[in-house]
Order: C-alpha cells, then sequence, then structure tokens
C-alpha cells in the first residue's frame, strides 16, 4: 500500500515534468509562429489545441492511472 | 478479495460506516454492477438488531445479482454489467439521436437555439472530415465522426454536474452506487476504441485487400527477409492505437472527475469558509475542464477520422 502512494506520486510527478516541457515548446513555438505570420492566427489555433490535447492526454492518463493506484487498488 | 474501507469480520460493526474521506471516494468510484456471483463466493449480511456481521452465506450455485460494495463486483469476475454507465450511455446516445433528430426538420432561415447548435456541429464535423478525410468515398465516415463527437461531448459533459447531485438522489431510490460519467468507466471507453479499430480493420481488408494488409503489417520496416521482426514492430503499432485512443479519453474525464471527487471533500471540514473556497475551486475547475470536455471529444473524432482514413490508403510507401 506504501509503495502504491509512492508510485502514485512519481508516475503523476514525472508525467507533469514531461507535459510542461512540451506544452512548453509547443506554446512557444505557437507564438513564434503567430509572430512571424499573424494571419495563420486562427489556422494555428486549432492545430495548436489538437496538439495540446494529444500531448497533455499522456500525462492526465498518469494522472489517472495514479488515482486509480491510489483508491481503487 | 475485501473492499477498502469496510471490515468484513464476523462479529465487527457493520453500520453504516463512519463517513470517511477514503470511504467517499471509494463510493463514487463504484460502479453499479449487476452479474454473476460464482457459486462458491461469499455474502456478508448485516445482522439488523446487533448492527454487526453474521457469518458470510456461502452462495450453492450460480446467481445473477446486483452487487452490494466492490469485492462482490470483484468475484463476479467477466460476467458483470455496470448498469450505470450502459444505462447513462445509451440514454445519452438516444438524447443525441432523438435532439439532432427533432432539430433538423424545423428548417427556417433564421437559425435559433438548438437549430444554431446542431447546424454548427455537423458544420463543425463536416469541415474537419473534409480535411483529414480528402477526397475519399466513403458515406459512413462524416455521421460516425458526428455521432462519436457528440455522443462523446455528451457524456463528457455529465461531468459538469455536481459530483453528488445524482448520486445521492439515486440514493433515495434506493440505489447503492451510481456513476454519472459514462466515459470514467474504462470499458466504455475502450470498448468504443475498439469498435473503431475493428472498423480500420473492416476498411483496410475491403479497401486494400487482405493481401495488401498483411503486406502491410509485415513488410514495412526492413523488407521480406525480416518478416517476424517487421510483424512485430509493427503490431506494437497496430495495437498500440486503440488503446491510447480509450486510455487517453478514460485519463482525462477519470483525472477530471477525481478532482472534482477531491474538492468535494473540502466539506469534510465542517467548517463555512473551507466550503466557500470549495465552491469557488469547484467554479474554478469547472471552467478549466469545460475546455477539456470539449477537446477530449474533438481528438476522439479526429483520430477516429484519421485512423479510418489511414485504413482507406492505397498508395505504396
Amino acid at each position: 500500500m506504501e509503495y502504491s502512494i509512492l508510485a502514485a506520486g512519481i508516475t503523476m510527478g514525472l508525467s507533469a515534468i514531461g507535459a510542461g516541457i512540451g506544452v512548453g515548446i509547443l506554446g512557444s513555438k505557437f507564438i513564434e509562429g503567430i509572430a512571424r505570420q499573424p494571419e495563420l492566427a486562427p489556422f494555428l489555433q486549432g492545430r495548436f489545441f489538437l496538439m495540446m490535447g494529444l500531448t497533455d492526454a499522456v500525462p492526465m492518463i498518469g494522472v489517472g492511472l495514479g488515482m486509480y493506484m491510489l483508491f481503487a487498488i | 478479495m475485501a473492499a477498502k474501507g469496510i471490515d468484513y469480520v464476523v462479529g465487527a460493526a457493520c453500520s453504516e460506516p463512519e463517513l470517511t474521506t477514503n470511504g467517499y471516494i471509494q463510493h463514487h468510484l463504484t460502479n453499479l454492477t449487476y452479474g454473476k456471483l460464482p457459486y462458491d463466493s461469499e455474502v456478508w449480511h448485516c445482522n439488523e438488531e446487533s448492527q454487526l456481521w453474521d457469518m458470510p452465506t456461502i452462495i450453492p450455485a450460480d446467481t445473477w445479482t446486483f452487487a452490494h460494495g466492490a469485492s462482490e463486483a470483484a468475484d463476479m469476475g467477466f460476467w458483470a454489467f455496470n448498469v450505470d454507465s450502459i444505462g447513462w450511455s445509451v440514454f445519452l446516445g438516444a438524447l443525441f439521436l432523438g435532439l439532432f433528430k427533432w432539430a433538423i426538420p424545423k428548417n427556417s432561415d433564421t437559425p435559433s437555439g438548438l437549430q444554431n447548435f446542431v447546424e454548427m456541429c455537423i458544420e463543425f464535423v463536416d469541415d474537419n472530415v473534409q480535411s483529414l478525410f480528402g477526397a475519399t468515398n466513403n458515406k459512413l465516415i462524416a455521421p460516425l465522426a458526428l455521432t462519436v463527437f457528440v455522443w462523446i461531448l455528451f457524456m463528457n459533459l455529465m461531468d459538469l454536474i455536481p459530483v453528488d447531485f445524482i448520486p445521492e438522489f439515486a440514493k433515495y431510490l434506493g440505489i447503492e452506487y451510481f456513476k454519472v460519467v459514462p466515459t470514467t468507466d474504462p470499458n466504455v471507453t475502450l470498448g468504443m476504441a475498439l469498435a473503431i479499430f475493428v472498423l480500420t480493420i473492416y476498411y483496410s481488408i475491403k479497401i486494400k485487400g487482405l493481401k495488401a494488409f498483411v503486406a502491410e503489417l509485415t513488410l514495412h520496416p526492413f523488407g521480406k527477409w525480416l518478416m517476424p521482426v517487421n510483424f512485430v514492430l509493427e503490431m506494437v503499432n497496430f495495437i498500440a492505437k486503440p488503446i491510447s485512443l480509450g486510455l487517453r479519453l478514460f485519463g482525462n474525464l477519470y483525472a477530471g472527475e477525481m478532482i472534482f471527487i477531491l474538492i468535494a471533500l473540502m466539506l469534510f471540514f465542517n467548517s463555512v469558509l473551507i466550503g466557500m473556497l470549495g465552491i469557488g475551486l469547484h467554479l474554478v475547475w469547472a471552467l478549466f475542464h469545460i475546455l477539456i470536455v470539449a477537446l477530449q471529444a474533438f481528438i476522439f473524432m479526429a483520430l477516429t477520422i484519421a485512423y479510418l482514413a489511414m485504413a482507406h490508403e492505397t498508395e505504396e510507401h
């Protein structure tokens, strides 16, 4: 039981780090893209949200599994 | 196998267990399960007079019944139906069909309210299908994408109903466990992903032919002399698609629901101030969660279209 708490913490923490870096890079490139070509902003926004959802999903799966380890097992 | 939170010990108190944080969370994560209890599983009975656990009875034959608690649901194993997930998803699917069917014929030139929403959904999905699917002629894809999008959106939106609202209401009707958001049940999301997976295989074989489909799985990265290696590599890729599709939706919604439950736990502090803070946090998280709710429905739809588009690609790599 104690180990599952530790495992859940590590799962959620590491996946948060990964997602943070990923979304950070994505956001900076998004702003860069808009700064270069402001007329592409609406087009880029849709793609940005799609990619952010995909990037964001992995840590969310991590959080989900972590919570599952904590409460459901 | 004993559930956490409840002590199944003969002679221990079995009255309504004191409401603990863990018990509260457990209660919110347990599905209303109907299934087959195998013949030698234990059923625990509460003695009405003394409020103590009696000796458990051993079930003499397989019985179909509702599970009382997570441990009985676990005993059921394979033959267990999560009645609440099935009920809510079927209900929301019927709601989607009814709503759209009802809104379409009232085709006025100045659309308002519901018709606006329906037309927006259809146009949005149509745009996406056009851009992701391209010229291939398949009349199933757009309706499928619309169904997937709106259905998942509706199921996800159930998350925004306060966590205790419907379960407490169900308690008055005598239903012990009641999970409201079908997409927080991995069976539902993985089931949908599996359906998409089967469709992908079907169209791959139908459009490309069995030979080309097998060739795609075995000849791809390294050529024909390393067929087993190719097969293993491609298989990992192939299987990972439906699993990640289902788990992505489940993980997002499960985590979101979990955070709502954890915020609701602030009421355990028995203080008005923290309760008010909890309401504020609920609002903030709900507003943020709307993004995830819509985004995940969109991503599931976009990936459905993309996977099916891949199944329709006929050119050689």
